[in-house]
């Protein structure tokens, strides 16, 4: 459950991103941010992991409050949810496969179960053939599709992903939301920030649109 | 317990296989710490050797009395018998003038002199050993200048105190030394791990991103130092080891001269452990200082 009561967050030099934003979403729910560049959506989304901490305001994601948070819980949190970044941060000096294994690493899982659960979610994305290859070879769907492979093979229960369409072809991307809607019909809370107004209508879900920092409805 | 110990395995051996993976950076590294290193602890190496040396001669401090030419038997018995009583006289050796003479004689280029003289110039001697330092037997000297029919007394301890001053000094210099370049491992290290930080700058960054703790980041980081300073430990222990074989073949050709057959002695078991926990210990502050300086400003947005 997420839930933002109030929240402004104001960056040094009075630029003010969101201002008064108040809503919450349901354990389970599929739930777009839209709004023009700038609206705030990427700073949203970076408050429910705690990369951004709210001016004021309250942001609580599972019952834990963000702003309070104290720095050294922060790495539990940020296990506890999927993210996917809009500049993908894929690492290009390792494997498809390493790239997977990367949350796992401090997870503390055993290398045997961390690299079944790594092979189950490159298959889960179709990049199970690709393993072995450096990322940098990949397409731009592919790429994102091991975004998305990296950041469910913890079993998060929260899914962010913002822009994930953003340079993707329209096949591509249809492709991607597939994915996300699947991962949602399974129980995961997804949150998606985009400005592709045709896919959001397609998929007919619950939709929050941001302008300059505030909700409309 | 076992999640523990297996992360810290991986770390270890993730940290041997990215060393082995740039095996000349590495080597670079290492050579760099072994060589400053091999500095003061081939200094240290010499100072034991010639600490030992001076021990030997020093274990048991000698003074020569020499008696005058006209003492007789009697007077001979009668001093032998109150070095005797003396408190800290170890032993005492009589050297009659014969003796002396025939000493002398067997020892190179000293018989023709000794065959040109018309009579035996040499006086009686006793050589006394003490069981104290140097400088008690120093103590003794008064004492022994007022027996009677003793015209001279020679104490070795003079040059056996200039050695021990010399030895001393050269402790200071080598602890100087050492203190620098402990300095200068920490600062190589310091630097190697703050590339090595900007080198993995993405990936720290995307680690903090997905729920890595600082201390599983930091992690490798220790490691690297530690091993790094283990590793240019175990190079300067083998340098010196080398210098040391080269100077014994001269040694051992210059104490055959002397009729010695001293040579050059390593560092024992523990010396060479505590060398290596020492080094570890100053790679890993080097790591811990880097990494506490440079691992916050990678800090994602």
């Amino acid at each position: 459950m997420i839930s933002f009561s109030q929240v402004r967050k104001s960056y040094r030099g009075g630029h003010e991103a969101l201002a008064e934003l108040s809503f919450s979403i349901e354990t389970g729910e599929l739930v777009f941010i839209t709004g023009r560049s700038g609206a705030g959506k990427s700073t949203l989304l970076k408050l429910i992991p705690a990369i951004e901490r709210p001016t004021s305001g309250t942001v609580l994601v599972n019952g834990q409050n963000i702003g309070s948070m104290r720095r050294p819980a922060i790495p539990y949190l940020r296990r506890n949810l999927g993210l996917i970044f809009q500049d993908q941060k894929l690492l290009y000096d390792r494997s498809v496969f390493d790239n997977v294994m990367l949350p796992l690493a401090f997870t503390g899982h055993a290398h045997k179960e961390a690299a079944r659960r790594a092979r189950a979610a490159l298959d889960k994305v179709g990049l199970l053939a690709r393993e072995k290859a450096n990322p940098i070879t990949l397409s731009g769907g592919e790429q994102q599709r091991l975004c998305i492979a990296r950041a469910v093979v913890n079993r998060p229960s929260i899914l962010l992903a913002d822009e994930p369409t953003a340079s993707l072809d329209s096949a591509s991307a249809a492709e991607v939301m597939e994915m996300f809607r699947s991962f949602n019909q399974v129980g995961v809370t997804v949150l998606i920030a985009t400005h592709d107004e045709a896919l959001v209508q397609r998929l007919n879900p619950r939709v929050l649109v941001l302008k300059q920092g505030r909700l409309e409805s | 317990m076992s999640t523990w110990l297996r992360q810290h395995w991986q770390t270890f051996s993730l940290t041997l296989a990215r060393l082995a993976g740039n095996p000349l950076a590495t080597l670079l590294n290492v050579m760099v710490i072994g060589v400053a290193l091999a500095l003061p602890l081939g200094g240290y190496m010499l100072l034991q050797n010639l600490g030992s040396v001076t021990r030997q001669v020093t274990g048991n401090p000698q003074v020569s009395l020499f008696l005058a030419p006209e003492a007789g038997k009697a007077d001979v018995a009668a001093i032998e018998a109150r070095l005797r009583q003396m408190p800290g006289v170890r032993a005492v050796r009589f050297i009659s003038r014969e003796q002396a003479l025939a000493g002398l004689k067997r020892s190179e280029n000293m018989a023709e002199v000794i065959a040109a003289l018309q009579s035996n110039p040499l006086p009686d001697a006793f050589v006394v050993e003490a069981g104290g330092s140097a400088a008690e037997l120093e103590k003794m000297e008064p004492e022994l200048k007022a027996l009677p029919k003793v015209a001279h007394v020679q104490l070795d301890s003079a040059w056996v105190k200039r050695l021990e001053t010399l030895v001393a000094l050269g402790r200071t210099a080598v602890l100087i030394l050492a203190t620098l370049l402990a300095f200068g491992l920490v600062a190589v290290t310091f630097n190697t791990i703050r590339l090595q930080i900007l080198t993995q700058k993405d990936e720290i960054e995307v680690s903090k991103l997905i729920g890595a703790t600082d201390a599983f980041i930091r992690r490798p980081f220790f490691y690297l130092g530690f091993i790094q300073g283990t590793l240019g430990a175990l190079a300067a222990l083998a340098i010196v080891y080398l210098c040391m074989l080269i100077l014994n073949r001269s040694i051992l050709a210059l104490a055959q001269l002397y009729g010695s057959d001293f040579r050059l002695g390593f560092f024992g078991f523990p010396d060479c452990l505590a060398l290596l926990t020492f080094a570890a210990m100053l790679g890993w502050l080097g790591a811990y200082m880097s990494v506490s300086r440079h691992l916050a400003d990678i800090e994602p947005r």
